[in-house]
């Protein structure tokens, strides 16, 4: 199995015993960098695919949450390199991992190195939110040659076609973005979400996880109905920012 | 850092960017430029290109923007000979007076342009960002004059040093949304505007203020500044009988040099950019981005950066908030690849002296930004005596008060020492 085809995988298993596969955000190494690790394995028990924030000192689709953290995350030396290191020494993590990152840490870390480094630490795909499909064959042709995915993001503001071109495109799931928007906002879910992520679901023979504005169980109830998944990011995030236990947050979830 | 490129391959892009064929289908400048944006965007800018393509170059369009430059922006601008300066520094200096278009910089020129477009492209308001404030200021008139809402993305260290343009945008209009993330200034106010266009693509029109951004801003505003070397290179020839040797722009993201620049790229004619050297050359300290970055992808583009090795954007300093940036245009990132442009730095202090020796020979209150130009100016001439040289006077000092109130005011014979 391709470690992208894990993401798909794990994504069904949890649909099949009837949930909606849960995919929690992190940025990594926040609050602390020494606690990254246990974090992550918190997380990576109560969630089906575990998405990891590289801090990035320009986050131009993030709303304050996940700016705020990125920030604090580069002020205590939270780099890529750091990452994958950390994670070389995490012992195993069956949960498969996806990379959320712009495009300019990964441009400075190189693409073969980076493909390289995901296989070897259980990273599976990447999420890449300023690198739209037309700009991604050099990306995703490193990525390929390890059998990691490139997720590609549709929106409600992305036209038929050009839906159809992303979903055929995407590797491990299908990321449908709920609201034309950034992250972190509080104005809810929109009224159309119901036929907008049917639309998606069936354009794609990959499961579609929904992501932005999902902050409660009534959230993943609504967008689980009609999405094989909820990617929980934000509001996972200030549950980190105030101390809290992200372990008891996600079981609330469910 | 440049990258690398063989001698023909950049004779060959050269020629293709003076042909015009450049950016190519991809947005791209050789290497350089691309659209790298959130998919929510994408129909936005697809939606621009194509509005740019019908608009930009019909006979209306360019009417109508022809009819603004002269009855309300007030061109042709001045070309001023200074010949106080031009003993001093022992050369024959022109000056292309875009200090004296209409809201004093040559940013009106693009603001103008680009609300004609968004009318013409169906926008419901447009949003800004701006660092000195003349974008700002250009933006909040231009919106007024054409009838568009406008709201104004401002870091709040510059709204703190450039608090006259900030009552001006007001004044005209303007809604002036304050940017406490990030570091602050014109990067993040660029972010900001990103993000609040991300919220509303199809009604909202981004009005960029430099030459920078994804494809086709870059071209966009390359197109609308180019008046400037239009008109600057047949006033130079009608007044002083030929075309200068050398031309001086500064450059933050690069929008008034490349409009000066572009139209003079097929002559035999020296061309040189000016950063913004700041307080040394250690990291931070100045915004000398094509001096001293990386290639990399910021705010939509590939270009040169100014960044760390993990790919984080560098904070920068200038006394100037315009050249304020870490990033730069990426046809400037070309023709620095190329050799065809020349790009240098000045730092605060040179530049400090450069606008008061103005001020004193010629009775002119440059920009703090347009000061470095000057200073690099000035240094060229030294060494190039008898030569005929063209800066580009991009903008007026006015907003500039509260900064240079903190300095004592000296005598031109001290900022010649």
């Amino acid at each position: 199995m391709q470690p992208h085809e894990r993401i798909t995988a794990a994504i069904g298993a949890a649909n099949e015993a009837g949930r909606t596969a849960l995919v929690p955000f992190i940025t990594a190494g926040y609050p602390e960098p020494d606690a990254f690790i246990a974090t992550l394995q918190t997380v990576a028990e109560k969630g089906d695919v575990v998405e990891l924030g590289i801090p990035f000192s320009d986050p131009m689709a993030d709303g304050m949450t996940i700016q705020r953290s990125s920030f604090k995350a580069i002020e205590n030396g939270v780099t890529l390199a750091w990452i994958f290191d950390r994670l070389d020494g995490a012992g195993s993590i069956d949960t498969p991992l996806v990379m959320m990152s712009y495009l300019n840490p990964l441009l400075a870390f190189g693409y073969e190195r980076l493909a390289k480094r995901a296989r070897e630490t259980g990273v599976c795909a990447f999420i890449v939110p300023d690198l739209p499909f037309e700009e991604s064959a050099e990306l995703n042709d490193a990525l390929q040659k390890e059998g990691i995915g490139l997720i590609q993001l549709v929106t409600p503001a992305t036209p038929d076609e050009r839906l159809a071109k992303l979903a055929e495109a995407s590797r491990g799931f299908v990321y449908a973005v709920t609201i034309t928007g950034i992250t972190g906002g509080d104005a809810g879910l929109p009224a159309d979400l119901a036929d907008y992520l049917d639309k998606v679901s069936a354009s794609s023979s990959l499961p579609v996880c929904a992501g932005f504005g999902i902050r409660s169980k009534p959230d993943v109830e609504a967008v689980g109905k009609h999405a094989a998944g909820a990617i929980v990011g934000s509001a996972l995030v200030e549950v980190l920012e105030r101390g809290e236990d992200p372990g008891n947050f996600l079981d609330g979830l469910r | 850092m440049q990258l690398e490129m063989s001698k023909a391959e950049a004779g060959k892009l050269l020629d293709a960017c003076i042909a015009g064929t450049l950016p190519d289908a991809r947005g791209r400048f050789g290497p350089f430029g691309g659209r790298y944006v959130p998919e929510t965007l994408v129909p936005a800018f697809e939606r621009l290109e194509r509005g740019i393509a019908e608009h930009l170059h019909s006979d209306e369009f360019q009417t109508a923007f022809r009819n603004e430059l002269t009855g309300w922006v007030g061109r042709p601008t001045a070309l001023t000979y200074a010949p106080r300066l031009s003993e001093r520094w022992g050369t024959d200096v022109w000056l292309k007076r875009e200090d004296l278009a209409h809201t004093g910089a040559h940013k009106i020129n693009n603001a103008i342009g680009q609300a004609l477009l968004a009318k013409r492209i169906g926008a419901k308001r447009v949003i800004a960002e701006t660092g000195a404030g003349q974008h700002g200021v250009a933006s909040a008139a231009a919106c007024a004059r054409v009838g568009l809402p406008c709201r104004v993305y401002m870091g709040a260290v510059d709204i703190e040093r450039q608090a006259p343009n900030v009552d001006r945008m007001h004044r005209l209009g303007a809604e002036v949304f304050p940017v406490e993330s990030g570091d602050r200034t014109l990067r993040a106010a660029i972010d900001e505007a990103l993000r609040e266009w991300v919220t509303d693509p199809s009604g909202t029109y981004y009005l960029i203020g430099s030459a920078v951004g994804a494809h086709p801003y870059p071209y966009l505003v390359r197109e609308l500044q180019s008046v400037i070397g239009i008109e600057a290179r047949q006033q130079i020839l009608d007044l002083a009988g030929g075309l200068p040797d050398a031309a001086f722009a500064c450059v933050g993201g690069g929008s008034n040099a490349i409009g000066l620049f572009y139209p003079l790229l097929a002559d035999d004619i020296e061309l040189i950019g000016v950063e913004a050297g700041g307080t040394g050359s250690g990291l931070g300290q100045n915004a000398a981005t094509l001096a001293t970055g990386t290639p990399g992808v910021l705010q939509g583009s590939y270009s040169i950066v100014l960044q760390d090795e993990n790919g984080n954007v560098r904070e920068t300093h200038s006394i100037s908030a315009g050249l304020d940036y870490s990033g730069v245009g990426p046809e400037h990132a070309l023709l620095q690849a190329v050799g065809r442009v020349t790009y240098l730095s000045a730092g605060d202090g040179e530049a400090l002296a450069a606008l008061e020796e103005l001020c004193e020979l010629e009775g002119i209150l440059t920009a703090l930004e347009t000061a470095h130009a000057y200073a690099a100016a000035k240094a060229w001439s030294k060494k190039n005596p008898g030569k005929r040289v063209l800066i580009g006077n991009s903008g007026r000092g006015d907003k500039d008060m509260p900064t240079l109130t903190q300095y004592p005011v000296r005598k031109a014979n001290d900022a010649a020492a």
